[in-house]
């Protein structure tokens, strides 16, 4: 296989584009020394001399879709709490544990500041006067370098009473979470920070906006969406809308893994760059790591349904990935060359589904784990040919008509999720599987023997 | 109140229209349509969780037909529903498949087979075959969870009823899932097991056989049990289903009945039915041999026509008024009334009394409007607590009580002695000191000056009449503690009527039938239908042939009487009054100084052990009535298994003691003596015999107002002629503690006794002190104190518990824990006692 070579970024480069990760590789710039000296906390000033309405219709109008996976208007939804109901909750949504995905974790290790000032922005928005950061636990750096942030932040009086001589005031906590993927899913996540089982709730309510944390309206945004708000408040919602294609706005920040010469966060103009470019353009992840060409690639996250070759022109567009049945998701795209043993890739992503089913729901509880063992027994040599069919059956009664957005038995996406890579891997490349089953000469025999 | 009626949903289910109540969820409005849709998860009583999915409908609202949980759904206009639509099954076969995965299959030898909603869903909808040949999920089989639940999570489908039942209803939150995925179990945390009072419930709604119970474990299979509704005898008169096979009571499990219980049990009544089958039961009449002193069997013809003798000659040499019967509270009201007419109508003693001493009085019950469970339930109400701690002795009002609390906006005001389960939940949680309970209603009836009073905020007094001024008041009326005079309560009760006229007032009369029995007079002065013997004797004179013409002595004054000689005959029926009276020593000293001492009884009490004919009864599961609970609704009580050797009904042995007598009660059956007291009481008159076996929720008892020409009829007591009975205020000195003698569910009584499953459970009792008062007294390692009051003293073993305010003491009855009774006077207000810690080495 094909050693390469990290390639250096060059500071320079494209600079000037970058919304969220422009600190990126200033080496102060998760500090606040570093982070007011290329103009933190300006937008919280600014925003505080604007009405909150003023501020939501800015977010409305500069379209700032969700980073976290669904893709939802930030400023629709933060029109969804109810009024006159208090206390407001904002929840920070940094648990980031999508298989592929870790565009987030560098937001939070290299510009704690801009979330913490986006946490402002939010909450000055929708009302809320405590914000709770909730970050995956296994992400050791990224809890230091925020734990600091939020220290100096406070000691600055930047967060917490009479934020900027305002009477603005916000309580900022930060929370580590516990090893749970599923606790991403935000109405899980606000079971976990009430101290209970990470589980998702049954929808309606659609929003926690409307019943959330304690029963009260609720936003929960995802890291890298309210990084956006400090631009957005600053430069105005054009210039984020010009960045990007609306209604894809903006930028997107992608993490990109796999079989490419450089793996790495890239953030990219939202709906203009395509998957060919952001796979082999240099400036991105270089292309393939070795000769073998690309064979197929995650799109958007473990749960999205695969692309393929064909798919490479279409741009990173929200609505244009969605036309075509799948989803940027969480922004990982996971990319896999022609040696890639797809039977066992299917399977990994299949086992991590199962190990982190939160055992709700039963087609999801039982369900990814029979497909896991089925799958399991597949790799083992002791699969039979009724054992494809039964997979996508099985894939059928807890993803009604195997589609995306998925039709679901199931309570949450978790469970659907399970099936994407089967029901895309089966479709394409049935064969593999189909190789991996032992041709039974042996029963005739028996038989035989048996008369 | 105006009831707004909301205008009915309609809908379309497979095709059909229907209509449903707004806010219903879909499952149950297809249910009452007769369209039943599988479920596991879905419980009507507990918050809906959709977790199993077994109940996806299709659902179209509009936007196309998409799948949905009908258990989480709530009905909407236009709403069309496909409950078996291609689409709706093939979800109901997927989700079932998924199920029995990792289910074990061991049908049969799992006590849930025949019963099993997994093992009929499956017939119903399952695919038929297993398509899974991979390993199961193994865990060990059962382990216990607690010291009467076993769990076998291999069965356990995760429903998540059983969880909810503790967290939700129960308020115990000691069982959760742990784990994720595949391995998701239900469990109990370390060192922390299921030792709930209500337990037993999870065992009756798991819908799998994962939590069994070890009463029934193994005991019998479903096909071979027969069912029948009856009426736990309790104080809520819980609608039970009593399984039995073979003439024996196998389990009880509760029924859900609106009205009253919502299909709850407390463990302590579910798993009782072990004392009916006890081999400590009376099964003969006995006599006492005169020169050994030894019981000796006899015949019951022996045996009543002696127990007639005794009476006949105490009514001959010394009047009617030398004899008395006390007790009478755990018999069926045909058996109730069976024995008031026996005794006031045949003997002509008033000396009757169902209360033992631990009541209160009963012309203020009888007068008081009397409140319904569902009037304390109701959304928007008041309730105001006078008494102990409702999860102690009136389990399943205590879990309806906090269901109301936490989800339909009742306000609690508590006024009792100690901190009680429901004190977190209170709007308002007041401590009265021992005696200073009708102080504090006064106090909070009109405004206060100064700071506090009888230590209590003057502040909260007023949050209290302002609350009660805004919303209507349930008054949940009982004793606070053996060890203050039932007057204070009583005074209490009165000025709260007074103050508030459409307040409505529940009895909390901890022996079940007691509300019953004074309903058909079991008490002096009283007559069936709530009336008094003034109003009411020549209307029963005439019925009877004859009444009482004067007012006769009440518990006290009968064990008072006897003392002094002056009751000859007395007949405790199911009374224990060396047990169970305030006094000990008065209640000794009663006893012993009659001639004769005759006991109906079930078991061998220590009030039995001094009688000198003992007559064996029937008891739950053997007979057939009415049973009347604290609100005075009357539920039909129902028969499954003879009673042991040749005890019999109490209504039958009154008949024959009739009879011996020179009399006739006119009573050949149960149904006799209900439909005789239905036709001359007014209370009873609208409680058919056949609408009693027909209506889950039983009749609540009321006097229809007189109808036109009808024959003149007793006149039911009036609030108005009565008199609040004089409180006395002992002021508080601050030297001394002031005593509470509660009581406790699992205690040393008969019942808790003679069940095996229960007795373990019962503890001694520790005097329990506020922390700081504990630590004040430097009490020792082995928390050994000398309990001292002007009657006696005792050694207890104390322990600090946050929930008894300073300077008192608390201290449960009928444990082996000491007997606080030795410190109890009669007459006194309270009971002050001084505590020393015991140089015990
Ligand atoms: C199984 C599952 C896992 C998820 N994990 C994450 C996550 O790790 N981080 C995240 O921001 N959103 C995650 N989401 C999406 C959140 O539920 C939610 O949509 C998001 O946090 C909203 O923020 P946004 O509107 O800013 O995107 C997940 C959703 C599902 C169904
Ligand atoms: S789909 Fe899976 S993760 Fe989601 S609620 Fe159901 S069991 Fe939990
Ligand atoms: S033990 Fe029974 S009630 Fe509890 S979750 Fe399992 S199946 Fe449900
Ligand atoms: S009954 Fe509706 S999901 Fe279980």
């Amino acid at each position: 296989m094909a050693r390469f070579e990290r390639r250096k970024p060059t500071p320079a480069e494209g600079l000037e584009d970058l919304i969220v990760t422009s600190r990126r590789h200033s080496p102060d710039g998760h500090t606040l020394e570093g982070y007011l000296r290329s103009g933190g906390y300006e937008a919280i000033r600014l925003a505080l001399g604007r009405s909150p309405a003023d501020v939501i219709a800015e977010v409305k109008a500069a379209s700032l879709l969700g980073r976290g996976g669904a893709g939802f208007p930030a400023g629709v939804k933060w029109g969804f709490c109810p009024p006159g109901v208090w206390p407001r909750y904002l929840v920070v949504n940094g648990d980031e544990s999508e298989p592929g995905t870790y565009k987030d974790r560098l937001l939070m290790e290299t510009d704690p500041h801009q979330l913490l000032e986006g946490c402002l922005i939010a909450a000055y928005a929708v009302g809320a006067s405590q914000c709770f950061l909730y970050v995956r636990g296994e992400m050791a750096l990224a809890q230091e370098r925020l734990a600091t942030a939020l220290n100096e932040a406070y000691a600055a009086g930047f967060v917490g009473r009479d934020i900027c001589g305002s009477d603005f005031c916000l309580d900022i906590v930060l929370h580590p979470g516990a090893g749970a993927y599923i606790v991403g899913e935000e109405t899980a996540l606000i079971e976990s920070l009430e101290g209970k089982r990470g589980m998702p709730r049954l929808k309606p309510p659609y929003f926690p906006a409307a019943i959330g944390l304690y029963g009260l309206p609720t936003i929960v945004n995802n890291v890298e969406t309210l990084s956006n708000l400090p631009f957005i408040v600053t430069h105005g919602a054009e210039a984020f809308a010009a960045r990007g294609a609306p209604p894809s706005a903006g930028t997107r920040v992608f993490a990109v893994s796999g079989h490419v010469r450089n793996p790495g966060v890239f953030e990219v103009p939202f709906g203009v760059t395509t998957f060919r470019e952001i796979i082999y353009d240099d400036r991105y992840a270089g292309g393939m790591m070795g000769e073998a060409p690309l064979k197929a690639f995650i799109p958007g996250g473990a749960s999205a349904p695969w692309f393929f070759p064909e798919h490479l022109d279409l741009p990173l567009d929200k609505a244009k990935v969605d036309a075509a049945g799948s989803m940027l998701g969480s922004g990982a795209i996971v990319v896999m060359d022609e040696t890639t043993d797809i039977p066992r890739a299917c399977h990994n992503l299949v086992r991590f589904f199962a190990r982190e089913s939160c055992g709700k729901c039963t087609p999801c509880r039982e369900g990814t784990t029979w497909l896991e063992q089925v799958l399991e027994r597949i790799l083992a040599g002791r699969g039979s040919r009724s054992d494809l069919d039964m997979l996508a059956d099985i894939c059928e009664n807890i993803s009604p008509g195997l589609r995306w957005p998925p039709r679901m038995t199931t309570i949450c996406p978790l469970g659907p999720s399970a099936v994407s890579p089967i029901s895309s891997a089966l479709e394409r490349f049935r064969s593999e599987f189909e190789a991996r089953i032992p041709v039974r000469k042996t029963l005739a025999v028996k038989a035989a023997a048996l008369r | 109140m105006t009831v707004v009626e909301s205008p009915a949903v309609r809908l379309t289910v497979d095709g059909r229209a229907i209509t449903a109540a707004p806010g219903q969820l879909l499952i149950a409005a297809c249910e009452q349509a007769g369209v039943y849709i599988p479920h596991f998860c879905y419980h009507p009583r507990m918050r809906s969780v959709g977790m199993c999915r077994m109940c996806l409908v299709e659902v179209d609202t509009g936007r196309g037909p998409a799948l949905q949980p009908s258990c989480m759904l709530p009905v909407s206009e236009g709403m069309v529903v496909e409950t078996a639509s291609d689409a709706a099954a093939r979800a109901q076969d997927g989700v079932l498949e998924f199920l029995l995965l990792n289910h074990p299959l061991d049908c049969p030898v799992c006590d849930k087979g025949g019963e099993c909603p997994l093992q009929d869903q499956t017939m119903a909808y399952g695919p038929g075959e297993s398509r899974f040949t991979e390993e199961k999920r193994h865990f060990a089989k059962p382990i216990p969870i607690s010291d009467l639940i076993l769990l076998d999570r291999e069965r356990c489908i995760l429903c998540d009823r059983c969880t909810r039942f503790a967290d939700e209803v129960a308020g115990e939150p000691l069982i959760g899932f742990q784990d994720r995925g595949s391995h998701t179990q239900v469990n109990t945390f370390p060192e922390a097991p299921f030792d709930s009072y209500f337990s037993g419930n999870t065992v009756q709604i798991c819908p799998v056989g994962a939590l069994t119970a070890r009463p029934y474990r193994f005991k019998a299979r479903p096909w071979d049990i027969s069912e029948t509704i009856s009426t736990y005898p309790n104080a809520m008169g819980d609608r039970v289903s009593v399984h039995a096979s073979r003439n024996q009571i196998l389990r009880l499990q509760g029924v859900d009945s609106e009205a009253v219980n919502h299909g709850w049990l407390s463990d302590r009544d579910r798993f009782s039915f072990e004392a009916v089958h006890s081999p400590n039961r009376l099964r003969e009449p006995m006599l006492r041999d005169e020169s050994s002193g030894e019981m000796q069997a006899v015949s019951w013809s022996s045996a009543l026509s002696l127990a007639a003798a005794a009476i006949r000659e105490a009514v001959d040499a010394h009047g009617a008024s030398s004899v008395a019967i006390l007790g009478g509270a755990g018999l069926c009201a045909e058996d109730q009334y069976a024995w008031v007419k026996l005794v006031k109508g045949i003997v002509g003693t008033d000396n009757v009394d169902a209360r033992m001493g631990d009541g209160l009085w009963a012309d203020l019950l009888c007068a008081l409007p009397r409140a319904s469970v569902a009037d304390a339930c109701h959304p928007g109400g008041a309730v105001l607590l006078i008494s102990g701690d409702l999860r102690e002795e009136f389990g399943t009002l205590y879990l309806r009580l906090r269901h109301a609390l936490l989800n339909d906006d009742v306000a609690l005001v508590e006024l009792t002695p100690l901190e009680t389960s429901l004190s977190s939940l209170a709007s308002v949680s007041l401590r009265a000191r021992p005696g200073d309970t009708a102080l504090l209603t006064e106090a909070m009836l009109s405004p206060q000056r100064g700071e506090s009073v009888a230590g209590v905020p003057t502040k909260a007094l007023a949050a209290v009449a302002s609350m009660l001024k805004r919303r209507p008041l349930t008054v949940l009326l009982g004793r606070t503690s053996l060890a203050e005079s039932p007057a204070a309560v009583e005074r209490a009760a009165i000025l709260l009527a007074r103050k508030f006229p459409q307040a409505r007032f529940l009895p909390l009369l901890r022996r079940g039938g007691t509300v019953g029995a004074l309903d058909v007079g079991m008490a002096p002065g009283l007559l069936p239908g709530r009336v008094t013997l003034a109003s009411a004797s020549d209307w029963y004179r005439s019925a009877w042939g004859a009444a009482p013409e004067a007012r006769g002595l009440g518990t006290e004054e009968v064990l008072q009487a006897a003392a002094a000689g002056k009751i000859k005959t007395l007949v405790l029926l199911g009374a224990d009054p060396v047990v169970d009276f305030p006094y000990s020593r008065l209640a000794s000293e009663g006893l012993s100084a009659v001639s004769t001492l005759i006991s109906v009884d079930l078991f061998n009490t220590a009030s039995v052990r001094r009688a000198d004919i003992v007559l064996p009864a029937a008891g739950f599961g053997e007979r057939e009535g009415t049973h009347v609970n604290v609100e005075g609704r009357a539920t039909a009580v129902t028969a499954q298994v003879t009673p042991p050797g040749v005890a019999r009904r109490d209504w039958q042995i009154a008949a024959e003691l009739a009879r011996l007598l020179g009399g006739d009660l006119g009573i050949s059956s149960p149904r006799d003596a209900w439909e005789e007291l239905a036709r001359l009481s007014p209370l009873h008159s609208g409680a058919s015999w056949e609408a009693l076996r027909t209506d889950l929720d039983g009749v609540l008892l009321q006097a229809p107002p007189p109808a036109d020409g009808e024959p003149l009829r007793p006149e039911a007591l009036r609030l108005a002629d009565l008199e609040p009975p004089e409180a006395a205020v002992v002021p508080f000195d601050g030297y001394s503690f002031r005593l509470v003698a509660d009581r406790t569910v699992y205690d040393g009584g008969t019942v808790v006794g003679n069940c095996p499953s229960l007795a373990a459970k019962a503890r001694p009792g520790r005097l329990r002190l506020n922390v700081a008062d504990y630590e004040r007294l430097g009490v020792g390692g082995d928390g050994a104190v000398v309990v001292t009051s002007s009657a006696g003293s005792l050694v207890a073993t104390a322990k600090p518990d946050d929930r008894v305010p300073p300077a008192v003491a608390a201290l449960a009855q009928n444990t082996a824990g000491g007997d606080p009774r030795l410190l109890l006077s009669p007459g006194d207000a309270v009971c002050e006692v001084r505590i020393e810690a015991a140089s015990l080495t």
